[in-house]
């Protein structure tokens, strides 16, 4: 039996569980289930990977406002004063940065995404080192030398570059903006990624090409350069023509201040998803954000080097996502910035900070389920030079989300790529389960209604799990953001009892949300004081 | 078969091991005295790695000299001449302090110029290699300079960039740990790495942490110094500052800001305590033993032996190398207290360095590309006293060398291009489907059309070459010795039939070039011009095929 016809037989054949339309909870809703049946549905869907080369400082970008006394004591000479905070729609614990305006817009229209404090046991305060780990998503103390991307299109397009560009693959795999491949898009054989800086002028290669290369270390360069010529020459047209069809129909991206703008980036990215190219992933970058002096204006904190950053940032990820928006192709492109490592609580007296480990990550578009993952970092009242913002999620838990929520890759797949089972986070709306795992839905975890209901302080919730495993349970308020995880972890097959406490929660209307790595199960709850 | 394996199991065989390294069979030799073959063959391979385009006379002339002979002309600098950057600007932003076609650096900082100043310090750093006497001098500088990196548009003064290279050419070749030394204390450096704003009150670890990282140990497998190693180095170089009212620029140590409390290093400098100590030497002295303790490591000798092996070799470095070159040659750094010119003589001479597994495996770097193809085809530039137009020329080399990914003057990143260290790429960074066709671009620019620069053409004439080959009127030797001059590998003969279509189109026979090349260079012809005219159009043809050929980029 072949694949496709065996998955189509069995979802006609089986009961979808829970739907909760409109709250854009991680459901296995039928339409999306089908749709992934009926066809793969990650064709044509787009990542746009924006690097922040240095180091960006994410306590000065995503504001922990309820600890904002104990941060001021650690970091006054560059904290932002409380009043220029930008707030967010629903979220007043947690703020952003002033310039980030166009940022706060797209999270108040539910666009955006924020993964609280990301990061990675072992963290290590090398520039190169961390990017390396960051883009070959390796542990800490382990040299991989392909890239998470370069994995993952090696597992789709397998053999690339052999017999590529085709009909099923005729355009680039992947796209970096600007003249280097970065790790990220290393093959195991090959880089995946091809380097433009100007979509619309390829100067063409002219290379009388011998087939054969002596069997030495200059005939593995010199192979290595021809296989580049030909690629450029394979792909120039494909890429003229899309640059040559697509538009740009915004209006707001700001005026241009030269080819390395990242809003000039994006531009181009934008251009060539419209002009028709299939190419899964993009990658842009913007540097400067190793700010170890002149973070901000000794005058104005809300001012200086960083400010700018993040404003140029801000501003560009907004205008991107209305041109898509006007485009009519925002549905099938999500964003996801990330940047080495965090910087540390304290600043220095510099007037900046230095090499940190954990800072949140942003993810944008149409796709993605808005709100804030994880909590605000917790700021002692004392730090010293050496405290670090700890990691409250691994950032290859968002590497293997996008995997499988936003390519649908099978589990078994995303788990081969990332060298190891991370579990995935709720970044997406329409979160798919393995389609091959399905069948597992219906048994695998379950629980009872929690008692009391409305509860005021702590109730009591009966769940079990068959098969054992890590299971995690949430709270979400009805906007469909999580607002608290009471638990993550390791649970043996069986029946198990937790005492919930609600006593941080306001009154309202919630979703409490039993998750196992392949499932999960909601129920409505009622806080009642 | 159960379901599950069913269905992952045709999806999971082409995925990668992220574990998985390629293992490549190399060669057993190491750094005894080559003693085989040395003809114009090795003369080429030697100098395209250690010179930015070698002229076709400077191979023949390095073809008279023994092998040892042609080391030592490369190492020996005596007679090297170094000279400043000069008012080039001052018809656009005139400099009441300092003459036009004279030195700026020592001039008062002027906030006006600063622009002009920093425009001409990285156009002169781009014609250093370009106008280079045929020494390891320019090689040498442009290592260091990728090793110790700072990154001149975020220098806030021009003199600055100056003395930065400037103490860069003073130690090129002599003792790598005064260069560390001197570095450390260098005014960019300590604007680069914010070493000025590190003081005992707020610590600042940045450039403690690369001078371990980077600068000396770096990041292989003998070099474990931790986390506090960083912050106890840290508080050893608290003091250092920049003092803005001397001009140029100049370093000093302000006491008050130093740590002096002792410093306590990890068991990897077996538990060393430095003692903290006081006064206006305090900050030199104990800088001094924090480079004794670090140099004592011997990681140190290894890693800037790899990264000259990864320069003037290849970029593989196999078990066999590293235990018949790396570690040998580390020795000989260490016996020789880190002095360069027994480390790079010892290599040069080696019979690895001349292993034929060896030759033809660099990928151009920009800069060996570009100043490297001004230099082979012997360009003209406007008169020596032309300044602004001279400059002009510089900035235009200069930004194509940027564009195609080496922006001389600021390297992308404290750790320099990634070319020298990214895993697992390295020199293959350097080509990519922007920067190829950029090369090729340049290439074929300079050769068909000119840059020009106030009525100065700055364009390749074909004929400057073609006339020093032995026999240019015969078609194959003249695509022979073309071939040998221009590309570092032979070629096959389905591309040797295609370059000589261009000079005998249709296989006509061989006579037709002869008689066209003597009526182009013989005036009195009756034909001359007409033939001048159409051999300078095969020519070029010529030269641009073997350039457009993937083999031209490798050295």
């Amino acid at each position: 039996m072949k694949r496709r016809s065996f998955l189509k037989t069995a979802a006609t054949s089986t009961v979808v569980p829970i739907t909760i339309s409109g709250l854009g909870l991680r459901t296995y809703n039928s339409t999306s289930l089908l749709n992934a049946i009926g066809k793969r549905s990650a064709d044509g869907k787009v990542l746009v990977i924006i690097q922040l080369n240095g180091g960006n400082d994410g306590l000065n970008t995503v504001i922990p406002l309820d600890q904002y006394s104990n941060l001021s004591k650690a970091r006054s000479n560059v904290i932002i004063e409380e009043s220029k905070v930008l707030k967010l729609n629903g979220w007043d614990k947690t703020g952003l940065h002033p310039k980030m305006t166009g940022i706060q817009n797209l999270f108040n229209d539910g666009k955006v995404n924020v993964v609280h404090s990301i990061g990675y046991p072992q963290p290590d305060f090398s520039h190169f080192r961390a990017t390396d780990i960051w883009m070959s998503a390796s542990d800490s103390n382990k040299i991989v030398t392909t890239g998470w991307m370069g994995r993952y299109l090696n597992s789709k397009y397998p053999n690339f570059p052999t017999n590529y560009p085709n009909t099923i693959m005729p355009d680039p795999l992947a796209i970096q903006i600007g003249s280097l491949v970065s790790l990220t898009f290393m093959g195991p054989t090959t880089g995946m990624g091809m380097a433009i800086t100007d979509p619309s002028t390829f100067y063409s290669l002219v290379d009388n090409v011998s087939p054969t290369v002596p069997n030495t270390p200059a005939g593995e360069e010199l192979a290595f350069i021809r296989l580049m010529a030909q690629q450029t020459n394979e792909y120039a047209d494909v890429i003229k023509g899309a640059a040559g069809k697509g538009k740009n129909l915004s209006t707001k991206y700001p005026t241009s201040n030269g080819r390395n703008n990242l809003s000039e980036q994006l531009k181009i990215v934008a251009k060539l998803i419209h002009g028709g190219l299939q190419t899964p992933v993009y990658m842009v970058s913007i540097g400067g954000f190793d700010t170890h002096s002149n973070q901000v204006d000794t005058a104005s904190t809300a001012d200086g080097d960083h400010a700018t950053l993040l404003k140029s940032l801000s501003d560009a990820i907004e205008a991107f996502q209305d041109d898509l928006k006007l485009l009519g192709i925002s549905d099938r492109v999500v964003g996801m910035t990330f940047s080495e490592f965090g910087r540390r609580i304290q600043s220095n007296g510099s007037g900046g900070t230095d090499h940190g480990a954990g800072a949140p990550l942003i993810v944008f578009g149409d796709a993605v389920q808005p709100g804030l993952i994880g909590n605000n970092p917790t700021i002692p009242s004392t730090t010293t030079v050496n405290d670090n913002v700890p990691m409250q999620f691994d950032f290859r838990q968002v590497y293997a989300t996008i995997l499988k929520d936003w390519f649908e890759l099978p589990s078994a797949d995303v788990d081969s790529i990332m060298g190891g089972a991370f579990d995935t986070l709720p970044i997406f709306k329409n979160s798919m389960s393995n389609i091959e795992d399905f069948a597992d839905l219906v048994t695998q975890i379950g629980m009872d209604a929690i008692q009391p209901n409305p509860i005021s302080n702590e109730g009591v919730l009966n769940f079990y799990t068959d098969s054992g495993g890590s299971i995690s349970l949430n709270l979400y308020n009805a906007q469909g953001s999580r607002i608290k995880t009471f638990f993550s972890r390791d649970f043996s097959a069986g029946s198990h009892t937790y005492m919930a406490n609600f006593e941080d929660i306001p009154n309202g209307n919630y979703i409490l949300q039993l998750s196992s790595r392949i499932k999960s199960q909601s129920q409505f709850i009622q806080i009642l004081k | 078969m159960n379901r599950r394996g069913f269905l992952t199991m045709s999806k999971t065989k082409n995925l990668a091991d992220p574990t998985k390294l390629k293992v490549v069979r190399r060669t057993n030799t190491g750094l005894d005295k080559y003693t085989g073959t040395w003809s114009k063959s090795e003369v080429s391979h030697l100098l395209r790695r250690t010179i930015y385009g070698p002229k076709l006379s400077e191979i023949n002339d390095f073809s008279k000299l023994s092998l040892s002979e042609a080391i030592s002309a490369l190492l020996d600098t005596s007679s090297y001449t170094f000279l400043p950057p000069v008012n080039n600007y001052h018809n656009t932003t005139p400099d009441t302090n300092v003459p036009y076609g004279k030195t700026w650096v020592n001039a008062p900082v002027d906030i006006y110029l600063e622009e002009s100043r920093k425009i001409s310090v990285k156009s002169w750093f781009w014609s250093l290699p370009v106008r280079q006497k045929p020494t390891i001098m320019e090689k040498m500088i442009v290592f260091w300079h990728n090793h110790f990196a700072i990154q001149m548009l975020n220098t806030p003064i021009a003199a600055m960039c100056y003395t930065y290279v400037k103490v860069l050419n003073d130690y090129a070749l002599g003792n790598f740990k005064t260069l560390t030394q001197q570095v450390t204390v260098d005014p960019a450096m300590l604007f680069f790495l914010n070493g000025r704003l590190n003081t005992k009150r707020a610590p600042d670890e940045n450039y403690a942490r690369e001078l371990q990282e980077l600068f000396t140990l770096g990041k292989g497998p003998g070099s474990k110094y931790t986390e506090d190693d960083v912050k106890a180095a840290a508080r050893i170089l608290t003091g250092f500052s920049v003092n803005p009212t001397t001009t140029p620029y100049s370093t000093y140590f302000v006491s008050a800001n130093h740590d002096t409390t002792d410093k306590t290093f990890s068991s990897f400098y077996g538990n060393k305590v430095i003692k903290g100590k006081s006064g206006l030497s305090a900050g030199t002295d104990e800088l001094k033993e924090l480079l004794d303790m670090i140099f004592s490591v011997d990681e140190v000798s290894k890693n800037i032996c790899r990264r000259l092996y990864r320069y003037f070799v290849y970029y593989d470095i196999d078990e066999n190398a590293e235990s018949n070159v790396i570690e040998p040659l580390a020795k000989i750094f260490r016996d020789n207290n880190f002095e360069m010119k027994p480390v790079l003589k010892a290599l040069l001479e080696s019979e690895h360095f001349y292993d034929s597994w060896n030759r033809s495996c660099i990928i151009k770097d920009p800069l060996m590309h570009i100043a490297g193809y001004i230099r082979q085809w012997e360009m003209d530039f406007p008169d020596e006293k032309d300044y602004q137009k001279m400059y002009k020329l510089y900035a235009f080399g200069s930004y194509y060398n940027a564009v195609t990914q080496m922006n001389l003057g600021d390297p992308p990143s404290v750790s320099g291009w990634e070319a020298y260290y990214q895993v697992p790429l390295f020199q293959r960074s350097w080509i990519t489907s922007d920067s190829l066709p950029k090369r090729n671009e340049f290439q074929d620019y300079l050769l068909w059309s000119a840059y020009k620069v106030e009525g100065f053409s700055f364009g390749v004439d074909p004929w400057k070459i073609t006339k020093q080959f032995a026999n240019p009127s015969d078609a194959i030797k003249l695509i022979e010795d073309a071939i040998s001059f221009l590309l570092p590998l032979n070629l096959e003969t389905n591309q040797l039939e295609s370059l000589k279509e261009i000079l005998l189109p249709g296989g006509i026979p061989s006579y037709n070039w002869t008689d066209e090349y003597n009526a182009a260079t013989t005036p009195s012809y009756p034909n001359h011009a007409t033939a001048l005219a159409s051999a300078t159009v095969k020519l070029k043809s010529l030269y641009k095929s073997i350039m457009n050929l993937s083999e031209y980029q490798l050295a």
